[in-house]
């Protein structure tokens, strides 16, 4: 579709307000040759249950319903997967459904599970998502994530999912980063900023203290990426507990965990980049039309929308998901962010479908500091912090787990608890990893309000999942 | 010696000959740093996949006919009446009508323009394209979409015009049968197997 119709431009209402009680998540890694998926699993249930200071067996009486993310079933070698979890959690006979949307599957499958809540269906819902991605070698790995793009008119391409994206980075880089060495530059900040950051994150699979040289002198993987521009390819699980208003505040009563409003919205795009056509850009709340009228002139070549300089999916998810919340600008409204990282042209081109910067002008978020914990120009508190877990690209891509990972992390800060879970010593040593002598808290003060962006290579599904605190909602019956 | 899997249909059903997978031993893994513990199994698998191109055969059979199929909405009642569209769409996406088939190869030849592309140094498991591969995503006058395919000679750039080369000698039947070149390469430059 290039035109909409009032009606797929809804904005959708819940039938009741759903919470965020919990979450949880394993260690994440390249590699766990001593552990079976369903382990990682139980891992992460029994954290979610800790931070409740609950059992695993009293959380689980709760549980109605289960959705599971797991997105290919070709790197376990196993179909039905989500079967095999259910069974190891002991969940039987309880209804369950995977959910599988790419990248953002995790994303997808809080979408699910926060509708089920919302209906009345369930009062209490299970959504966990993981990810094995190391039963091949990086190679096939790579072939088996190419499966993800058309297999008759894409993959074929060199089985190679990063080059399908790179064009679209190629064409951002051109239009609207104008080639500068100032953009490359830019771009490498983002990766040592999410590299660094993930060294304060226990459970992070690539923590590294680099610098921009370190990334611009990192292979090539398809100019202007560089191998450390790029996301990991982890294993690990995560997941969260959604409840209606009465099970969540019986389930929170004994714990820190402040039940948290959730809001899940989703929007779509063509599978392949070459089936899209030129639209009108849909506008966010606080954008106009004429912002948008001489962009072909202010960047000679970036007339065209989405082209393949903009992820439409996000815009809409961002669309769908600010009209739900009652967010009119995220900037001014939200404290904390995670975004989906894959690549970091692609982090910078989701700034602005997501309404952070304009079109044209992502790069921005980066160099005004607003993006960091501490602004580096400042020393302030930086204006809207991203990706603090250290992302896709710091922290981990077990892709049915992200977007699960990412809803913790952010709801680790409106809990005040980011700190508590980050800097515990036992935490670092049970995972035998160092923590570093310089480790800082990135606890963002007063957080009361983020979103979790997840997405599916080249943009084909995307979700936004916002929570806010329930004492500073932005607008009453949300 | 044995054959790799072969298919055709009669009567409507596959008809299979040859070996569409082969056995290979499973062998343990074990822990060099534990005492040579056993940690897990590798799994070893060698399939054939049965594939049907359905209404999109006719594109691939004429790739190496020298011709690039398009489609095209001609019902009247669409918004979208007159798109066409390359990859070929089988239905259009708007009124999902059946669309009709165009032949697209002279406007290709006229018109063909990058507009983006890169240069992949790395490739997965089975790929068969040389490296580095350079992708090119490229439009046509007159058609919306931007069809994904790679460059097989000189560097790419925004803008630069190319032409269409097929896989006429020993083709795949598969999208790899269609690159491009740039506009005024001589046919001896050509790489091997292909024809304008």
């Amino acid at each position: 579709m290039i035109t909409f119709s009032k009606q797929q431009l809804k904005i959708p209402r819940l039938q009741r307000p759903v919470y965020l009680v919990t979450a949880g998540q394993s260690k994440f890694d390249r590699a766990f040759p001593d552990k079976r998926t369903e382990e990682l699993c139980i891992d992460a249930f029994v954290m979610a249950a800790s931070l409740l200071d609950i059992s695993p067996a009293d959380l689980k009486r709760s549980i109605h319903t289960c959705y599971y993310g797991h997105f290919a079933d070709h790197f376990g070698d196993q179909l039905l997967g989500e079967s095999v979890i259910h069974d190891r959690l002991g969940l039987d006979p309880l209804g369950n459904v995977g959910v599988k949307t790419g990248g953002a599957t995790g994303g997808s499958t809080i979408w699910e599970g926060v509708k089920a809540v919302a209906s009345g269906y369930s009062d209490c819902v299970l959504v966990m998502g993981w990810e094995r991605m190391d039963e091949v070698p990086t190679d096939e790995g790579n072939f088996l994530i190419s499966c993800a793009a058309d297999k008759d008119w894409e993959s074929p391409l060199g089985h190679i999912y990063t080059g399908y994206y790179a064009v679209m980075a190629q064409r951002y880089w051109q239009i609207f980063g104008r080639s500068e060495d100032s953009f490359r530059k830019t771009l490498a900040a983002i990766a040592v900023k999410h590299h660094g950051y993930a060294r304060f994150n226990p459970f992070a699979h690539s923590p590294m203290k680099i610098t921009v040289d370190d990334v611009l002198n990192s292979p090539v993987v398809a100019y202007p990426l560089h191998a450390l521009d790029c996301c990991l390819m982890s294993v690990g699980a995560a997941c969260t507990i959604l409840c209606d208003e009465e099970t969540a505040f019986r389930l929170t009563k004994n714990s820190k965990n402040k039940p948290l409003r959730i809001w899940a919205a989703a929007g779509s795009h063509t599978l392949r980049p070459a089936d899209r056509r030129h639209m009108d850009i849909p506008l966010l709340p606080h954008e106009t039309a004429d912002q948008y009228k001489d962009l072909g002139e202010r960047f000679p070549g970036g007339e065209r929308y989405p082209g393949f300089t903009g992820f439409l999916a996000a815009r809409m998810a961002a669309y769908y998901g600010y009209g739900m919340a009652g967010i009119t600008d995220p900037m001014e409204d939200l404290d904390v962010l995670e975004l989906h990282d894959a690549f970091t042209i692609s982090d910078v081109q989701t700034y602005e479908d997501i309404g952070l910067r304009p079109y044209g002008y992502g790069r921005d978020y980066v160099e005004s500091g607003d993006c960091y914990h501490t602004n580096p120009h400042t020393g302030q508190p930086g204006r809207l912090p991203s990706n603090l877990s250290g992302g896709l690209i710091g922290c981990m891509h077990a892709v049915g787990a992200t977007g699960i990972m990412q809803t913790l992390e952010v709801a680790t800060h409106i809990w005040n608890r980011w700190e508590e879970i980050h800097g515990d010593e036992k935490t670092w040593k049970d995972f035998n990893r160092e923590k570093p002598d310089d480790w800082t808290s990135l606890q963002v003060r007063g957080a009361r309000r983020g979103m979790a962006i997840s997405h599916a290579g080249v943009g084909s599904h995307v979700t936004a999942t916002i929570l806010m605190d329930p004492d500073h909602l932005m607008k009453k019956d949300a | 010696m044995s054959m790799h899997g072969q298919v055709f249909v009669k009567n409507n059903q596959y008809k299979m000959r040859g070996d569409f997978h082969h056995l290979t031993p499973n062998t343990p893994i074990r822990d060099a740093d534990n005492g040579w513990r056993l940690l897990g199994v590798t799994n070893p698998r060698d399939m054939t996949y049965i594939h049907s191109y359905g209404g999109e055969a006719v594109f691939f059979e004429s790739l190496s006919q020298k011709k690039l199929l398009a489609t095209r909405c001609d019902n009247r009642n669409c918004e979208s009446e007159g798109t066409i569209h390359i990859p070929f769409r089988i239905h259009c996406p708007d009124c999902l009508a059946r669309n009709t088939i165009i032949d697209l190869t002279d406007i290709a030849k006229k018109t063909a323009r990058i507009h983006t592309f890169m240069v992949c140094a790395r490739s997965g498991a089975f790929n068969v394209l040389a490296k580095p591969i350079t992708f090119i995503n490229i439009e046509f006058d007159g058609v919306p979409t931007i069809l994904m395919s790679y460059l097989s000679l000189g560097e790419p750039a925004f803008g630069m015009k190319v032409v269409p080369i097929f896989k006429t000698s020993e083709p795949t039947f598969t999208i790899l049968d269609l690159s491009w070149v740039p506009e005024g390469t001589k046919n001896n430059q050509l790489p091997e197997g292909f024809a304008f």
